[in-house]
């Protein structure tokens, strides 16, 4: 195991990505909280429904879900394109012929640092979700700071925790795992690329919603 | 020394070798010239490893190439350096992170030791004072000279070079040039370049392979080039009325 390598790539992909990763948590926490609050007006249901909303909501799915898809695009991007100029430029082929093992040292670190660092991705955004619903929707008045929290708190399953974990573990591996393909076998010119790059997003993002779908099938 | 022995290559429907045979001398710099498209960077690759024949074999010394399995690929691989066209350094290291890559990966020497080995490699190739620039900073006849220094770092058994001289001035390239026959002959090398550079043809062309169309057409020595009557040796080397005139005039002395 290259360990060098693959604490780069987890700085690379942990750190480079914390920032758009909870910016995008917060707003969507912060439009789901004010989404249900919309639908829970004039309704018996009581305002502290929100809170409890979006935790599951966040938790089950969009943490999980939209985070993989921000993820397939910038990080997938970026690696299809960092390994697919490598390629280009014969450094591959320079790291062969020394008798370096490519796929173990340019594939394994960043399968590896995404399976580990992107759950971790997650949990954050998950986090920064829910405290972007209690923004929003405190700060709109559509619930009080003790009905949200208290709504966050109820009906709480630590099972949902598991799926969530299930989901990034997987949409991790297909984004690094699709972008290191198509970056690896990538052929000669620019435009071939750029090719790539997009193929590694679009073929991401159509797994993670596949895998998303069976893995709501079998897990719940 | 490398032998090929009826080498053949298909791409698809298109056949790019046609049953090549060489040997590449032990202490000399053994050049493949050809026109482009001549199959030479194909047959390049083929006996470094890269791409694997259609058919024929491949003796790296008493080793059949193709018949050994992924370890044994690996440790022949260990005992090859090759200085790319475009170079292949790694952008993101500095000079003497590319020249110590190799023993990084490889070497069980201590940092001193390493440090110690890519100033002496550095300073091998003249490019002292260089080991904190990155490849973007440097010129391109300073590149080569780090792509030459990361080939010879673990003192190989065998050199490739495709084009070293490629996007090169005349000068630099003659720099290149020596600096590749020194390393060759100093440890008993044996060197493969791949070129169409004519004053390399002449200038450290020890043995002479000629590609043409896929196959084997003419093989000498920088001297044989001057009076041999191969028409297509002829047509690829004295292309321009100048070096038709310089051959006369040599003939005629």
């Amino acid at each position: 195991m290259y360990w060098k390598e693959t604490l780069r790539q987890m700085n690379d992909i942990g750190i480079g990505s914390l920032g758009i990763v909870a910016l995008i948590a917060l707003f969507i926490g912060a439009v789901t909280a004010v989404q249900f609050a919309y639908q829970l007006s004039n309704s018996f249901i009581p305002a502290y429904y929100i809170g409890y909303i979006v935790r599951d909501s966040t938790i089950i799915e969009l943490a999980p879900t939209i985070s993989a898809l921000v993820l397939a695009g910038k990080v997938g991007s970026n690696i299809a394109a960092e390994l697919g100029g490598m390629r280009q430029k014969e450094q591959i082929d320079a790291l062969e012929i020394m008798g370096v093992n490519t796929a173990g040292y340019l594939v394994g670190p960043k399968v590896f640092a995404g399976c580990f660092v992107i759950p971790l991705l997650i949990i954050i955004a998950a986090g920064v979700s829910i405290v972007g619903g209690y923004l929003a929707a405190v700060s709109s008045g559509f619930v009080t700071a003790t009905d949200y929290i208290f709504g966050v708190h109820a009906f709480f399953e630590e099972y949902y925790v598991f799926m969530m974990l299930v989901k990034a573990v997987v949409f991790a591996f297909i984004l690094t795992s699709v972008a290191c393909y198509k970056g690896y076998y990538v052929k000669n010119g620019s435009i071939e690329l750029g090719r790539s790059s997009t193929q590694a997003v679009v073929l991401s993002n159509i797994l993670i919603l596949l895998a998303d779908y069976i893995i709501a099938l079998i897990l719940t | 020394m490398i032998k090929a022995v009826d080498i053949r290559k298909s791409f698809g429907e298109q056949e790019v070798l046609k049953g090549v045979s060489a040997t590449f001398e032990k202490g000399k710099t053994n050049l493949i010239i050809g026109l482009s498209g001549a199959g030479k960077t194909v047959f390049l690759k083929l006996l470094v490893g890269l791409i694997a024949p259609t058919s024929g074999e491949i003796w790296y010394g008493e080793t059949d190439f193709l018949k050994l399995g992924k370890q044994e690929r690996t440790d022949i691989r260990r005992e090859v350096g090759m200085l790319f066209q475009g170079n292949a350094l790694f952008d993101s290291m500095t000079v003497e992170e590319n020249v110590r890559f190799p023993l990084d990966m490889f070497s069980k020497y201590s940092k001193k030791e390493k440090d110690l080995q890519v100033d002496k490699c550095l300073e091998r190739v003249n490019l002292v004072g260089s080991n904190k620039k990155l490849p973007g900073e440097i010129s391109g006849g300073m590149q080569k000279r780090v792509g030459i220094a990361r080939a010879i770092i673990l003192d190989p058994k065998y050199l490739f070079c495709d084009e070293p001289n490629s996007g090169l001035d005349p000068k630099t390239s003659i720099l290149i040039d020596e600096l590749i026959r020194e390393i060759t002959v100093d440890n008993n090398m044996t060197t493969i370049i791949n070129t169409h550079d004519m004053n390399s043809v002449m200038e450290i062309g020890d043995k002479i392979i000629l590609l043409h169309q896929g196959e084997l057409a003419w093989v000498g020595n920088k001297k044989d080039v001057m009076t041999s009557d191969n028409e297509t040796l002829q047509n690829f080397i004295f292309a321009s009325p100048f070096l038709q005139r310089l051959r006369k005039a040599y003939n005629t002395r």
